[in-house]
């Protein structure tokens, strides 16, 4: 009995522990992006750093997000043919795609995939830096790594993934029309008109837009956050990485509910 | 890597993402209307009931978009509902126009139609459409329709007394 | 190569001007059950070439990064050229640390950059030297470790005495007053062992430095340092001159032998020849 008690009482602190270390991670990366958004001055004055950063976010994750987003439009079409011929409703399979992809998919989908493909690559490259001392060397050298490797990857991550998830959605419509008009024979016309009118540019593809920069923020913040705070081992650093892909994630979903609330109540 | 090549690259993908941006507004999201849409005129109109009407929902006139429902209010004390319709510049309206509330298909989504009466003076932006028609709603014409069976089964004589209240228009 | 010990007078003029370092009754430790140092002293007099040793896990890198102002002492102070570290602003901190530089442990080298990337970041960083006079700097420091055919490769492509000694290229790239040197021989064979370990003589005597060696490679110390302070749990056991040391009777210093000599491996990664290579950059 006094054991059952002992446990259960452990379970309890157990609990309360991971709840503060997490109230206390959560501190200290707010703090981090202060700390970022107060060092980022030198990134836009030095472009360069920038530029090379963009390369590895951004153009090393084009072709997974271009071929995801064209095979994810494409499926949509299918799926979306195949529900929309019972209600004799096949000319709305533009509106179906391009609603789809701009308000959720886009943001979303090119998140999740950024944050594997871009978000793990700079968690595991800060992590490293921190392992070997690269990191303490700038730092002795009167170089604060903050403004010199964190903030160029943390910008570079903010600009990329929204101009990935417009290339996403542009290329998941491509394929919806791929497949509803030239393999399954949708009129071009009908396909392209009623998207265009039931598609508006504010509500829909500037809140979709807007949506992909919260998520930009957000995974581009827990990539060098996790890369930045992990264990300065190579354990440390592949589990970082691992926690980078995993929290994105969760970040990513939840915060596409409650800005959807936000944003789409209106019309539900 | 070529720092060069890391420019070109860079270029490319910041060009191309900014024009899938551009797609999007232009070709997917009609930007290029909206630009119209923002020098129309407002017009407000009551209605008894409006259904499943929702802001942003199309205003027709004999089919054609004209504009869109802007804002859809409860007046607190007649009980009405208030709704605010955005039309085009290019689309002008006698003052004895009427406002009704249509449902394209049998469970489609609702929208606005506009009647065009004979006055010659036109609708001025912040002014109000005075005749208004509400939604129909099925429920309510299904239990008058079986009402009306079973009354006309029972007296022989159709009731007719408050059969329409709900489509009738509003003077 | 190198004589044994300083030829320079070591007490004469330390107490006329201010130790480059002074740390008084210095205590530091992470959590507060837990003491890394506990009172530990010591100075280091301007020109000079002194070790701080002990074993593994006993608070000698610590000390350097007290000096660096990584960390803050709990108790005690540290004073660089008489002031105290402590009490340095951020910009002051920053000013201190653009006078001294730090070779860790393994290099450090940033693996994106080419060596000669590496040796140019601090000038680039720190100065708006035009490119041509960068290139000469830094051909000129990897001249003085004798790499300066590596400058094209990538850290990755070196071996780990080559790459300590690039590191020491970069960390005297802007002619720093304070040297430290935080376990500049670990996992070095012999030979580059030595190669290291004259060269952080040489460029102190060259340059006009003030170093601080922490290590625990007793033997190739003795070879090059002026002053030797052992650290064991926190607190210096033990400190001299390197003949005292060598008489010393503490068991804790019983611990050295005579290391090699330079052999015949060439000081210089082969290369264009000096001349060629600098009257190159002008054309």
């Amino acid at each position: 009995m006094n054991g059952f008690v002992t446990g259960v009482a452990n379970w309890f602190i157990g609990i309360g522990e991971a709840t503060r270390g997490g109230i206390t991670r959560l501190g200290f990366a707010t703090r981090f992006l202060l700390a970022v958004i107060r060092a980022s001055g030198s990134t836009f004055l030095r472009p360069r750093l920038l530029i090379k950063e963009l390369y590895h976010a951004g153009v090393l994750s084009l072709i997974i997000v271009l071929m995801s987003g064209l095979f994810i439009g494409m499926v949509l079409a299918l799926q979306g043919y195949e529900t929309l011929v019972r209600f004799g409703a096949t000319e709305a399979m533009g509106v179906l795609v391009a609603l789809s992809l701009v308000r959720e998919l886009g943001p979303v989908v090119a998140g999740l995939l950024f944050a594997s493909r871009a978000g793990s690559a700079i968690t595991a490259e800060i992590g490293l830096m921190k392992t070997t001392e690269q990191l303490a060397a700038m730092e002795v050298m009167a170089v604060d790594p903050v403004a010199r490797v964190v903030a160029p990857r943390f910008w570079a991550g903010v600009i990329s993934l929204p101009l990935l998830a417009a290339l996403f959605s542009t290329l998941g419509i491509y394929g919806g029309y791929l497949v509803g008009v030239k393999l399954i024979g949708i009129d071009g016309g009908a396909f392209w008109g009623q998207m265009q009118a039931a598609v508006d540019w504010r509500y829909d593809v500037l809140n979709g837009v807007i949506k992909s920069i919260v998520f930009a923020v957000a995974v581009s913040l827990i990539a060098v956050f996790e890369g930045y705070d992990a264990t300065p081992t190579a354990e440390g650093v592949s589990a970082a990485t691992t926690r980078t892909v995993v929290t994105s994630a969760l970040v990513i979903l939840a915060l596409d509910f409650v800005l959807t609330v936000f944003m789409f109540r209106g019309s539900i | 890597m070529n720092k060069r090549t890391v420019d070109l690259w860079v270029g490319i993908f910041v060009a191309i993402g900014i024009a899938a941006l551009f797609f999007l507004a232009l070709k997917v999201g009609n930007l290029l209307n909206f630009k119209e849409e923002k020098n129309g005129y407002e017009v407000m109109v009551r209605f008894d009931n409006i259904g499943n009407l929702k802001a942003r929902a199309p205003v027709k006139s004999a089919g054609v978009v004209v504009g869109r429902v802007e804002r859809i209010r409860l007046d607190p004390k007649t009980y009405e509902a208030t709704v605010r319709i955005h039309l085009e510049k290019n689309f002008q309206f006698p003052k004895d126009t009427i406002a009704t509330i249509f449902t394209s298909g049998l469970l489609g989504e609702q929208f606005v139609g506009l009647e065009a009466g004979g006055d010659s003076v036109m609708l001025q932006d912040e002014e109000w459409i005075k005749k208004s028609q509400s939604a129909i709603q099925i429920e309510k014409l299904i239990s008058q329709f079986l009402f009306n069976q079973a009354q006309s089964g029972s007296n022989g004589a159709p009731a007719n007394g408050n059969a329409p209240a709900a489509a009738g228009v509003k003077p | 190569m190198f004589a044994s010990s300083a030829p320079h007078g070591v007490s004469a003029t330390q107490s006329e001007i201010a130790p480059m370092i002074a740390l008084d009754e210095v205590s530091f430790g992470y959590t507060k059950d837990r003491k890394i140092l506990s009172g530990v002293s010591l100075t280091v007099p301007k020109g000079k070439l002194v070790a701080v040793m002990g074993g593994s896990g006993c608070g000698k890198t610590t000390i350097l990064r007290l000096i660096c102002g990584q960390h803050t002492a709990s108790a005690g102070t540290v004073k660089v050229s008489g002031q105290s570290i402590d009490s340095m602003s951020r910009d002051q901190l920053y000013a201190h640390r653009r006078r001294l530089g730090m070779l860790f442990q393994f290099g450090a080298l940033f693996t994106d950059m080419t060596v000669f990337e590496n040796i140019a970041f601090p000038m680039r960083e720190h100065t708006d030297l035009p490119e041509s006079i960068i290139r000469d700097l830094v051909l000129m420091k990897l001249n003085a470790v004798g790499l300066r055919g590596t400058a094209e490769l990538k850290p990755s492509e070196l071996s780990g005495g080559m790459a300590r000694r690039v590191a020491l290229a970069r960390t005297i790239a802007l002619d720093p007053e304070l040297v430290l040197y935080d376990e500049p021989f670990a996992g070095l064979d012999p030979i580059s062992l030595s190669v290291v370990g004259q060269l952080i003589r040489k460029l102190n005597d060259a340059l006009g430095m003030t170093s601080i060696l922490v290590t625990h490679d007793i033997m190739e110390s003795l070879k090059i340092v002026d002053y030797i302070y052992f650290i064991s749990e926190g607190k210096v056991v033990a400190h001299g001159d390197v003949a005292t040391i060598k008489s010393s009777n503490d068991p804790f210093v019983k611990q050295f032998v005579n290391g090699e000599p330079d052999g015949p491996v060439r000081f210089h990664y082969p290369a264009k020849p000096l001349v060629e290579e600098f009257s190159g950059a002008a054309a």
